[in-house]
């Protein structure tokens, strides 16, 4: 016989919900422990190295800012298709497109100053990236294509005319193996601040805060954002309300897949300093946990991303401690799934059986 | 099959609570059925009637309470338990396999040989369609079906697992008054051949008609259980809602105007290419209420939304006060400058947004009206508060997810904001469908109102009496044809009845 039932809450306190949550993360801390006391390790030092640590040295926070900057940009763009409901899991390709859209223009305006040059490269990011974007778009809207199964394939797609212009056109001459020319000085986003390089700290993040002032303002202030919005909800309540579904859909894939492809100009332009196969490294698939845990908040993404990059350069901490890099690997999936777990407690509560009858008699004597 | 009896009560519920998070379905009822009654369970939408039957189904448990058959206690929650204690529901919507036939259907999930014996079973289906003149041909294939005979099919199902207490559910709310007298015919039947039936309903002279005792359900709770020949359809409807109650509709003597919509020999092609319209040709004037009659599918919907842009025409014309709306998006009717409102069959799947709050869904039709990039939603907040007052729309505020209104209130930010948006044509399909007594009258008022005004109202209603009462003429349509449009104070429901299943409307007098 059930021993207990789910019920589900219909309002939840904000102390009741931290709470929640505090003991999700306590379970996280507990079960990596196990794991790590398997592994023969510390988990104190563990936890050391994987959340402080990269604080204590120079270069550590500069990574994580950078890494947070990536995680921020393309989530950004991926949370414009996904509040319409549109599941664009393509994002890894179309931050490899704007990656060779950066890299199209600085190659063939080799001369041109920095000021210049540089937003010319974002632009041409934006318009690769767009364009990738826009196929799956046309499809889906015209004749109902699944555009996750697109969107995936197209990455594969992207990967492989990156890895063909390593190994021909771009190929370096004075590298024996395959790999693109480094960009010039005048093509690299340069560092805001006089006393911390380019090389380690450049702008893109500038770009990420404007990006995000900009999401959160076109999806709740304006006209299009609505119309996004009510896309997504409802095609048919969409085409009563007189809205051009088809033109909402392309409208706002051009700017999603725009938005990665703008993380694309970041990465070659930025953080790495030309284009490889790896520069976009699986972070268009980790930018869809992001938003999603975000829950499509647009001023949460940069929150949420942040607390993303912490544990993935952390987890290189874990490493030179000597815990293999699978379990490493296990402790953020760990900690990921209580966070994300917790969220059914938010919404269901269990009630044993037997205490079932005084909780329906307490909520008659609300009612 | 029919077991002899030695228990005169063959179904004792006693003080069943069930409840689905902090709301209470039910409470404390208790519900008695006598072998060989029919049992009528009265109620208004949202009275528990169907979570009570499905726990009497094994479909959900109660939290608390108590359930005999044959007066052993019932504890287990299955519905195969249930089945295998004779008790048989047919759910409001069908729970058949489209391509396989009548007998495939029910001896689905039946226990024994996977092989079949096929003659064997075709003959005791029909024995026993025979016996109940259920009329159904064992090897006819559902989706070739009319819903009457699907919902025979459904019954045989039952009766041939056994079941010895049939549960119906809303079984009229799809049949015509014709279809319905067919399937009382059958149900008195079966309880001369010993079987109970629960019949689930809210329509009260349905309840007068064929029950022998009635019990009514109120906001959870069992309110009476009554001999129907010892009650009135006015007590009834006090003790379902609680109050005394005028049922009586008013049709407004308003002077007709001048011609709004014009449709001629309109065709409409649905998916599958099949014409859902074919030919039909009417005329909607100011002031007037136009009631919509037919069987549900007979293309109610697709008329609606063609006349709206929605839906692509095939041939024919469509003139709105003379202009043309052949062709024209719903988006282009509104740049016509034409007013135009249309209350969906659909409300919160496409008159609203279901997770959006009310004034994103106020704003729906005005913000196109805006000028530039900003949406600007203070106007819609405002009309959203006036909506709530006015209305008396009970929600928790303006913030509100519409979706977590009740169908009434639901209903009443729809029909607000197209009457906000001065319509001079409005289309309602089934506006007061799942809508209980008090708010299913507060929007006939407000299509009264407007029509005083002199708008015109298309009107496409399924029950008969309202139809009758609201229109000043009904349209009959019938698999996508137009029967005949009558004056609906010379039709009577036989009438309209007969049109509806194609029949010509002047035998029928």
């Amino acid at each position: 016989m059930n021993l207990f039932r789910l019920v589900k809450r219909d309002t939840i306190t904000s102390m009741h919900h931290t709470f929640i949550r505090v003991i999700a993360i306590l379970i996280a801390f507990g079960l990596s422990s196990l794991l790590l006391v398997f592994t023969k390790s510390d988990p104190i030092q563990a936890f050391y190295n994987l959340l402080i640590e990269p604080f204590q040295y120079r270069s550590g926070p500069i990574e994580i800012i950078k890494l947070t900057t990536s995680l921020t940009v393309i989530s950004l763009g991926i949370g414009f298709a996904f509040k319409m409901k549109f599941w664009n899991i393509g994002a890894e390709g179309q931050i490899l497109l704007g990656a060779i859209g950066a890299m199209v223009v600085a190659r063939s305006l080799p001369t041109m100053s920095a000021v210049g040059l540089l937003p010319l490269m974002l632009l041409g990011s934006f318009v690769f990236g767009a364009l990738w974007g826009l196929l799956p778009a046309f499809f889906k809207a015209k004749f109902g294509t699944n555009e996750t199964l697109f969107t995936l394939m197209m990455n594969y797609i992207a990967l492989n005319i990156v890895k063909t212009l390593e190994s021909g056109p771009w190929k370096d001459p004075k590298s024996f193996q395959n790999t693109i020319t480094p960009l010039p000085d005048n093509a690299r986003i340069p560092s805001l601040f006089s006393e911390i390089p380019w090389s380690l700290l450049n702008a893109g993040f500038g770009i990420a805060i404007v990006l995000t002032a900009f999401a959160y303002y076109y999806i709740n202030h304006t006209k299009s954002g609505y119309e996004l919005s009510v896309v997504g909800e409802s095609e048919s309540t969409a085409r009563y309300a007189g809205m051009n579904v088809f033109a909402i859909v392309m409208r706002t894939m051009i700017i999603s897949a725009g938005i990665c492809g703008i993380a694309g100009f970041i990465q070659v332009a930025g953080n790495n300093s030309t284009l490889s196969s790896g520069v976009a490294g699986g972070l268009g698939f980790t930018a869809i946990i992001t938003t999603w845990l975000s829950k499509l908040n647009m001023f949460m993404i940069p929150v949420v991303s942040f607390i993303f990059a912490i544990i993935a350069i952390g987890k290189d901490g874990l490493i030179t401690i000597g815990i293999p890099s699978a379990a490493a690997d296990a402790i953020q999936g760990i900690i990921l799934f209580c966070v994300l777990g917790c969220e059914f407690f938010i919404r269901y509560k269990i009630v044993l059986i037997k205490k079932s009858d005084e909780f329906i008699s307490k909520v008659r004597g609300a009612a | 099959m029919v077991a002899i009896l030695t228990e005169s009560n063959c179904i004792e519920l006693k003080n069943i609570t069930k409840t689905f998070g902090s709301v209470v379905a039910n409470n404390n009822v208790n519900l008695t059925i006598q072998n060989g009654e029919i049992h009528a369970l009265l109620g208004e939408n949202g009275s528990g009637k169907t979570t009570l039957m499905n726990m009497l189904s094994g479909i959900y448990s109660p939290n608390s309470g108590e359930i005999k058959i044959l007066g052993e206690v019932v504890n287990g929650s299955s519905p195969r338990e249930f089945i295998n204690m004779g008790i048989g529901m047919i759910h409001q919507h069908f729970k058949l396999v489209d391509v396989m036939s009548a007998k495939e259907n029910i001896v689905l999930g039946q226990p024994g040989s996977i092989y079949l014996n096929a003659r064997k079973m075709s003959r005791e289906i029909s024995e026993l369609s025979e016996k109940f003149e259920l009329n159904v041909n064992p090897d006819k294939k559902i989706y070739q079906m009319s819903v009457s005979e699907k919902q025979n099919v459904e019954i045989l199902k039952v009766l041939f697992r056994g079941a010895k207490v049939l549960i119906l559910d809303e079984p009229t709310a799809v049949l015509t008054p014709q279809e319905t007298k067919k399937l009382f015919k059958i149900l008195k039947n079966m309880k001369e051949n010993g079987c109970s039936v629960i019949i689930i309903t809210h329509k009260l002279n349905e309840v007068m008609e064929i029950s022998d005792r009635v019990t009514v359900l109120r906001k959870g709770e069992s309110i009476a259980t009554l001999n129907t020949n010892e009650t009135t359809a006015k007590e009834l409807t006090e003790l379902m809602v609680g109050r005394p109650i005028d049922l009586s509709i008013e049709r407004k003597q308003v002077n007709k105007g001048k011609k709004l919509l014009k449709i001629n020999q309109l065709t409409v092609l649905n998916e599958e290419k099949i014409k859902a319209l074919n030919n039909v040709s009417f005329e909607v004037f100011e002031g007037e209420i136009l009631g919509v009659a037919g069987i549900a599918g007979s293309g109610q919907k697709e008329l609606c939304e063609a006349i709206t842009g929605m839906q692509k025409v095939k041939s024919g014309h469509m003139t709105f006060k003379e202009e043309n709306l052949i062709g024209k998006s719903p988006r282009d009717i509104f740049k016509m400058g034409i007013s135009m409102s249309f209350i969906p069959e659909d409300r919160l799947g496409m008159g609203l947004v279901a997770s959006m709050n009310m004034i994103d869904n106020v704003i729906l039709k005005s913000y196109q009206k805006q000028k530039g990039f900003y949406l600007n939603r203070k106007p819609a907040r405002m009309l959203s508060e006036k909506l709530i007052d006015g209305l008396e729309i009970k929600t928790p505020g303006v913030h509100h997810p519409v979706r977590l209104l009740s169908g009434g209130n639901v209903q009443k930010v729809l029909l607000g904001r197209e009457i906000e948006s001065n319509p001079e044509l409005l289309i309602t399909a089934y506006p007061v469908r799942g809508l209980d007594i008090n708010a299913s009258y507060k929007i006939y008022d407000l299509l009264n109102e407007q029509k005083e005004k002199g708008v015109g109202i298309l009107f496409v209603g399924e029950d008969l009496d309202v139809l009758l009462e609201i229109s000043d003429r009904i349209m009959v349509l019938c698999e996508g044809r137009v029967v005949g449009i009558v004056e609906a104070k010379e039709a009577n429901k036989e009438m309209i009845g007969y049109m509806m299943t194609g029949g010509d409307m002047h035998e029928s007098i």
